[in-house]
Formats: structure tokens, C-alpha cells, sequence
């Protein structure tokens, strides 16, 4: 029973410290994801007199990675209902061309004023609509959300981190008198700190297995899925092949660290 | 006779201002079983513990099976203790173990076999008439039972040195019976070297001793 407690209050202090960090794993690919779809969203839309292949914009700015056409269709079927259809020919080639340009990234408000400037720079482009009230807005909520969880990251490594040292002095106490009693029979610092690395090891183990478990069960449950599916995003709570290595690596880093401090710190009493 | 301890002008403290054994010179040689003597806060318990390397020499020399204890490295140290037994007062046993993996802690620490181990544990707790405990946890048993447990411990790996703390302190008649006999075993059978510090030297011992006395941080000889 006692050797039992001393298991649960590490797995406790991990298992807490690993599902704040899936949590946070999970919040940064969502934003990932919404930032991409944000992206793919966004566009800027140029006018100009010529043609003008992608190259020529990547050239004006590498930021560019696409350019498309804009059929003039919309525009000569509102000129339908106005203008006789023999002269429609004559428009459609007097009617500049309309593109509409993809970023490589979302750019942030600084970046679309610029590539704005560069492609109005050029004599051929008429006009350009970068939608730029919109884009600051959207951005802006972005970036907030952003501070929200790198705050939200900090607070929970502070708690972590007291979490840790308060869990480092209750092992100290049960592990010292131990320690102590092995050393006067001459065991060395290795075999004396081997029970504590072992209970730090399984201890790990034991809270990455629980957090696994505890999000697929949040995934069979579907909790969250309708939340994301609403801004269009599909995302695993928990992906096994990447998450699972990052987990058992902290909770493992964190465990051996805590037992580590505990061996350094143990001074034999006289 | 070979010596197990030398001491040469050994001066011993916890800090600087005050010094709690004084330029002492004796030695104890090697099958011999030694008291120590003196009144409370004599300076006693802080000898031994210069003997098991716990306090290092302030001044002086001290040499403890061939091996010097001043500025000795913690490698050294340890080698040394693999080759010493002792009983404290308080018994000093881990309280999450059992009582078998107790007095198998310094086979285990020396490297035994687990099934050399088993048997020497069994051989040993049968011989404190305590085998039907053994699974059972320090908690658990009086305080004459767990000290013969630890001096079931100290004997497991057939010391070179025993070292006793007070280690009938608080035990009934019978228990410490048992534990003088262990200990009067200890030299007899085993050939071991035992020093034990204690306020009163039993009437009843069946070997000859050698008798050390501690008084204003001197340490004498009583012959």
C-alpha cells in the first residue's frame, strides 16, 4: 500500500504535466491548421493591363507562391443584359485581366502592405485589392489566440515545475533514510539511487500510458470533434507515432531529472 | 598481531571551535573484542563514527583495516564498508523492506548470489530464532527483534569489523543476552574484530576484551 502511494503521487505530478502538454500539442496543430486554411483563403486580387505569368509575380515577390486567373465571365454576363451581344467580342478583349494571387504563408499585416507597394510598383498592374481590413482583423484574433496559449503554456509549466520540486522533497524524505542505510553498508552511489531511477522509469510509463488512454478514449467519445469540424478542422487527439515519443520523452526527461536531483542533493547524516 | 585500527594523535569534531576527542593514540588488533566507555556526550558514538569513515580526522591519522581515513575517496570508503558490520541503537533497518531483504543487503551490496544469499539469510535469522518473521516488515516486530535483525544483517557478509552503537540501549534481558552472545560469536567463530561503545560493560562475558575509556576527549586504556 505504501509502496503503492509512492507510485501514485509521481504518476499524479506526470500524468497532470502530460495531459497539459497533449492539451497544448493538440491547441498548437489546431492553430497550425487553421492558420493553413486561413491561408488558403486568403487572397489578393491584382489587375492589370497584360498578362502576367507566375513567375513574373514570384519575381515581383517571392512571398507569391500561385497566381490563378479570374474567369471575365461574371463580369461579361452582367454586360450581357446591357450591351448588344456583337460587341461583347470587342469587350472581352478590351477588359483587363483579373488575378488572383496566393501567399506561401499568412502574411501578417506588415507583409501584405508590402507585396501591396511592390505590385503596385509595377506600370502594368492597375489596381490592387489586398482586403487588408479583413486580413488585420482575422490576423490579429490569430495572434491573439497565439498569446492566449503560449501564456496558457507558461502558467502551466509554472504550476508544473512547483508541481516537480514539491514531489522532489516528499522523495527525498522517503527515499533519504534508505539512501543513508545502504551507503554505511558501502553500497555505491549507483545501486543506492537503482530503486529511484527504477520507480521514476515505470512511473513515466505508467502516466504516458494513462494520458494515451485517457485521449483515445476522448477520440472514441468524439469530445472536441464537433468543436473542430465547426472551423473546418480535422485533427487525431492523439497521434501515436509523434505524440507518443514526446510524451514518454518528457515524462522520462522530467522523472530522471527529479531522481537525478535527489541523488546529487543526498548527503550522508553524521 | 596484525592491527584493524591505528589511531595517531587523532583529533575528532563537527566544527572547528570544539574538538570532541583530543590527540588520541591506540589500536585495536585484529580478533580482538573492544568496549568503549565514557559518560554521555564523552565523545563515544563520534569515535566509532570516525571508524566507519562517517567523521574524517580533524588532526591526526587513522587507519581503519590498512586503509587511511583521511581525505579517503568515497570508492575507497565504500570498499572499506563493504568489509564492516554495524549495529546502531536506533537499528537503522529500511522500513519498506522485509526483514530478509534486509539482512540481504550486504550480501546483495557485495555482490552474492541471490541463492547464496538466500541461504545465508535463512542460516542467519534461524540463528537469531527469527526465520518464521521473515517476511515480515521492521514495523512490525519489538525492539529486541529488530536488533537481531541488524545484527543478523551485520553478520551476514562475514565482517572483518563490527562495530556496535549502544546496541542493547533498549532492550529487554533476553534480547540483549542474544545480542552479547552474537557478538561474543562474532570473535570466536568468525574471527571478526568487534568494538562496541556502551555505557556499561556486561558481568557476564564469556571472552576477554580490551576496555577504552573516553574522558575530557582523551582516550585511555583501562588494563
Amino acid at each position: 500500500m505504501r509502496s503503492f502511494k509512492n507510485h501514485l503521487s509521481l504518476i499524479i505530478a506526470l500524468f497532470t504535466i502530460l495531459l497539459t502538454l497533449q492539451i497544448f500539442i493538440n491547441v498548437d496543430r489546431t492553430i497550425d491548421i487553421y492558420e493553413k486554411n486561413l491561408n488558403e483563403n486568403y487572397s489578393i486580387i491584382v489587375i492589370s493591363d497584360i498578362n502576367i505569368s507566375v513567375n513574373t509575380f514570384r519575381k515581383i515577390d517571392p512571398m507569391i507562391s500561385n497566381s490563378e486567373e479570374i474567369s471575365p465571365k461574371q463580369v461579361i454576363q452582367k454586360m450581357q443584359k446591357e450591351i448588344k451581344s456583337k460587341s461583347i467580342n470587342l469587350h472581352k478583349i478590351k477588359l483587363p485581366k483579373f488575378y488572383r494571387i496566393h501567399l506561401d504563408h499568412f502574411p501578417t499585416p506588415d507583409e501584405v502592405d508590402t507585396v501591396t507597394l511592390e505590385l503596385q510598383r509595377e506600370g502594368f498592374i492597375k489596381r490592387v485589392e489586398s482586403f487588408s481590413h479583413n486580413h488585420t482583423t482575422v490576423y490579429r484574433l490569430l495572434l491573439l489566440f497565439k498569446w492566449v496559449v503560449m501564456i496558457f503554456a507558461v502558467a502551466i509549466f509554472t504550476v508544473t515545475t512547483l508541481l516537480i520540486l514539491r514531489e522532489m522533497r516528499l522523495w527525498q524524505l522517503q527515499h533519504h533514510e534508505r539512501m543513508n542505510i545502504m551507503a554505511l553498508f558501502g553500497a555505491p552511489v549507483w545501486l543506492r539511487s537503482a530503486v529511484l531511477f527504477r520507480l521514476a522509469i515505470v512511473d513515466a510509463l505508467i502516466a504516458t500510458v494513462l494520458v494515451f488512454g485517457a485521449f483515445i478514449a476522448a477520440e472514441h467519445y468524439g469530445i472536441s470533434k464537433e468543436a473542430l469540424q465547426m472551423i473546418g478542422i480535422q485533427i487525431p487527439l492523439f497521434n501515436p507515432t509523434h505524440d507518443m515519443p514526446i510524451l514518454f520523452g518528457v515524462a522520462m526527461s522530467l522523472s530522471i531529472v527529479l531522481a537525478s536531483l535527489i541523488v546529487m542533493g543526498h548527503k550522508e547524516e553524521v | 598481531m596484525d592491527k584493524v585500527i591505528i589511531a595517531q594523535e587523532l583529533s575528532l569534531s563537527y566544527n572547528t571551535s570544539e574538538t570532541i576527542i583530543n590527540k588520541a593514540t591506540f589500536s585495536i588488533t585484529s580478533g580482538s573484542f573492544v568496549f568503549i566507555t565514557g559518560a554521555s556526550g564523552s565523545g563515544k558514538s563520534t569515535l566509532l563514527k570516525s571508524f566507519y569513515g562517517a567523521l574524517k580526522p580533524a588532526l591526526g591519522e587513522l587507519t581503519v583495516g590498512g586503509v587511511q581515513m583521511q581525505g579517503i575517496s568515497g570508492k575507497k570508503l565504500n570498499f572499506l564498508r563493504r568489509h564492516i558490520g554495524i549495529v546502531f541503537q536506533d537499528y537503522k533497518l529500511v522500513k519498506e523492506w522485509n526483514i530478509e531483504k534486509n539482512v540481504m543487503l550486504p550480501l546483495l551490496i557485495n555482490g552474492y548470489a541471490r541463492d547464496v544469499s538466500e541461504i545465508q539469510v535463512k542460516k542467519l535469522l534461524t540463528h537469531v530464532k527469527l526465520n518464521h518473521q521473515s517476511g515480515k516488515y521492521p514495523l512490525e516486530l519489538s525492539g529486541g527483534e529488530q536488533q537481531r535483525v541488524a545484527m543478523a544483517r551485520a553478520l551476514a557478509h562475514n565482517p572483518i569489523l563490527i562495530l556496535a552503537d549502544e546496541p542493547t540501549g533498549n532492550l529487554d534481558e533476553y534480547s540483549s543476552k542474544v545480542i552479547w552472545n552474537l557478538l561474543e560469536g562474532a570473535v570466536s567463530q568468525l574471527k571478526a574484530t568487534v568494538v562496541v561503545v556502551t555505557h556499561h560493560i556486561p558481568e557476564s562475558m564469556n571472552i576477554g576484551y580490551k576496555h577504552f575509556h573516553i574522558e575530557y576527549g582523551s582516550v585511555y586504556e583501562i588494563v
